[in-house]
């Protein structure tokens, strides 16, 4: 997996609530039998037309947020199914950092396996990003991980909070696999232990 | 010391391993796979070489792509779709795990199958790489849905690493008045807490009203909880639950059915357990319910009208707004005066022999409107074997509904059932939001019976206004 240290980039505003992995990758996309490849249909269906041709409107269609690295969002970002397609299309889009006031449960999890860090902050300091992104291509921001703070285009910084297994994972870009094998003695312990007390399984 | 939920008990139990700060390594007794969210975790394990920790407990199904039609043993035309079901079958057949491909009469919704093959047992852990996995959770199992990522790391070594969630408890009180199901139950649950409502915890289902539903009607209620924001939703086992597995051909069989069952019997939040969050309704309040937007929280008594964006609060006020702009809706309508022109019936929400039975209760010596499309969708090969039998397939036929093979159909699609755009749908599936059944298509979700009422009279439909009203639970 990808480091993740500190990401200096351009944020996009997305103003949305409840936005669902239906909407960040349509159910067409998950056809795929590869990981990559997807950030072209990011947010497909508010992206392009029926003709599949750029609504102009779209944020990350404005010539200011193209490049943008991190992506300001409403509160229960990714809910819906478990798809990690969508983490998948926002990281191959090039978004490495999303900040949202709340997440849906699995798909904040499968941020982490990607190398993207979702940042957690309370409404007010969320609308203040959404401002500052609001602002175009000056508006960049660096998100630093090991400080745990997002330093805004005016130079204040916003703390954060992160789980510090997932910030060690993310740091050092580490393989939850390869972690968890480490532990596989503790892992035959239980299944020994298992076959008798419940054989049935 | 306070006492302990279903939910800490089971977690106990699978506890392998816990970190100072919390971080879990949870052993997972069943792992369900399927055809879209596993390929990626194959090619994973082959990358690495590893094998599949527990073959014999990984179960692996078709279910997304597949086609419905009756002739599908064709093989299936687009060409990704194909791809993606043949990877499974390879996957399946090198690493050596149960598989039902899609020539078996024992094929249907991983969520459909697991239950009906006696794989999914109280106080397990159940897996997928889907969020509906949470249906399992209605005999008593924590389950739940996870990423690829997760589904590569669980084939590798049967674990999953987790932080624990906190308790909810979600009570449902006295008796449901006729014409409500399990469905018009969850959907009100949903209304009340919003989609948001349970992130961070595990949902706990229980009340008069739960208790006396069947294990279908529990699925159904545990299939939305992710609906709800909560990975998991727990019903604690009882006769009802014990009474449904015995027998299946995957449940423990004589003296260990013995030892399972004396396990079982105690897998019942304590009378002092902690609850972190409780929300209680009142069962003889809840209503036939039907959705009107594109959130699942957007449910309201089919007696209702279209509400007005600018009574809500916050963000929820522009989603109202973008809602009703895709749905082509106006505030005021009556949601009764809204007319559909496709019904979907089926999914792993509501696509097993009771939602059938439900349906055909409605429609039997009735007509579909003129016009109107409609198609059922049995959840697995037996659940349609078994309405071919008790003379339910006739009845959706002659009413002029298409009886399909099994699979996850119109709830998402991903193969050739979809809405067109524009198209309006009442559906017995588990999401409404924007583009889920097809690109600009629209979705009311609601109950198999009001399903049934909304296909003759073309309009959503309170179901009560029918003289035949739906049977009770079997």
């Amino acid at each position: 997996m990808e480091k993740f240290t500190t990401l200096t980039g351009i944020a996009a505003p997305l103003p949305l609530i409840n936005v669902d992995t239906d909407m960040i990758i349509p159910k067409q996309f998950l056809k795929t039998i590869k990981r990559t490849g997807l950030g072209v249909n990011l947010f497909d269906e508010m992206r392009y037309d029926d003709n599949g041709d750029e609504i102009p409107d779209f944020v990350l269609n404005k010539p200011a947020y193209r490049d943008a690295q991190i992506l300001i969002a409403g509160e229960n970002f990714g809910c819906g199914s478990s798809r990690e397609h969508a983490p998948w299309a926002i990281a191959d889009f090039g978004i490495r950092c999303v900040v949202a006031p709340s997440y849906a449960d699995i798909f904040f999890n499968n941020c982490f396996k990607n190398g993207i860090l979702p940042v957690v902050l309370p409404q007010e300091q969320v609308d203040r990003l959404m401002d500052d992104a609001s602002k175009g291509a000056n508006a960049r921001m660096t998100v630093d991980l090991e400080r745990q703070e997002i330093t805004t285009p005016s130079g204040d910084t916003i703390p954060f909070e992160v789980d510090p297994f997932r910030k060690h994972c993310l740091l050092n870009g580490l393989d939850d696999i390869g972690l968890t094998l480490e532990k596989a003695s503790a892992i035959e312990s239980f299944e020994a232990q298992s076959a008798q007390s419940r054989p049935w399984v | 010391m306070a006492g302990k939920t279903l939910y800490d008990k089971i977690w106990d139990a699978h506890l392998v391993h816990e970190d100072t700060d919390g971080t879990s390594l949870i052993y997972i007794d069943r792992h369900l796979v399927h055809e879209v969210t596993s390929p990626q975790a194959f090619e994973g394990l082959r990358m690495a070489g590893r094998p599949v920790r527990k073959p014999g407990n990984t179960i692996a199904v078709p279910d997304h792509n597949v086609p419905t039609w009756e002739d599908r043993a064709k093989g299936i035309e687009d060409e990704q779709s194909r791809v993606q079901v043949e990877a499974l079958d390879a996957n399946a057949r090198d690493f050596g795990i149960h598989y039902y491909p899609v020539s078996d009469i024992r094929q249907g919704i991983v969520h459909i199958i697991g239950p009906e093959q006696g794989w999914t047992l109280p106080g397990m852990t159940v897996v997928c790489g889907d969020s509906h996995t949470a249906t399992h959770g209605a005999f008593g199992a924590l389950a739940h849905g996870i990423g690829t990522s997760e589904v590569e790391h669980v084939l590798a070594t049967q674990t999953l690493i987790q932080s624990k969630s906190r308790n909810m408890k979600v009570e449902v009180t006295g008796q449901l008045p006729h014409g409500v199901t399990a469905k018009d139950i969850v959907l009100s649950i949903i209304a009340r807490t919003g989609t948001a409502g349970g992130t961070g915890y595990v949902i706990e289902y229980c009340g008069e009203a739960i208790r006396a539903l069947s294990m279908e009607g529990r699925m159904t209620i545990c299939n939305m909880a992710i609906e709800g924001g909560a990975r998991a939703g727990l019903i604690a086992p009882d006769q009802t639950t014990f009474d449904y597995v015995q027998g299946r051909p995957h449940a423990p069989k004589g003296a260990q059915w013995q030892a399972a069952l004396d396990w079982w019997r105690t897998l019942a939040s304590d009378d002092d357990a902690h609850w972190d969050k409780v929300v209680t309704l009142k069962g003889e309040e809840i209503e036939p319910t039907v959705t009107w937007g594109t959130s699942p929280e957007d449910a309201l008594p089919i007696s209702a009208t279209v509400p007005d964006p600018d009574s809500f609060q916050g963000g929820k006020r522009d989603a109202a707004r973008r809602a009703l702009d895709y749905m082509a809706l106006t505030p005021g309508t009556r949601l009764a005066d809204i007319e559909i022109d496709t019904v979907f019936l089926g999914s792993c929400t509501n696509g097993r022999i009771e939602d059938l039975r439900a349906a055909a209760a409605v429609l039997k010596g009735k007509r579909i409107k003129d016009g109107l499309r409609a198609m059922v969708v049995p959840g697995s090969g037996l659940v349609r074997a078994q309405a071919e039998e008790e003379g339910l397939a006739d009845i959706f036929r002659d009413a002029g509904f298409e009886w399909r093979m099994a699979g996850c159909s119109m709830c998402l699609g991903m193969n050739p059932d979809q809405l067109a755009p524009g198209e309006r749908c009442a559906a017995t599936s588990n999401r409404n939001f924007e583009g889920r059944q097809g690109r600009g298509g629209r979705t009311h979700l609601m109950s198999p019976a009001m399903a049934a009422a909304a296909a003759v009279t073309g309009r959503l439909t309170d179901v009560r206004e029918f003289t035949s009203p739906a049977p009770e639970p079997a």
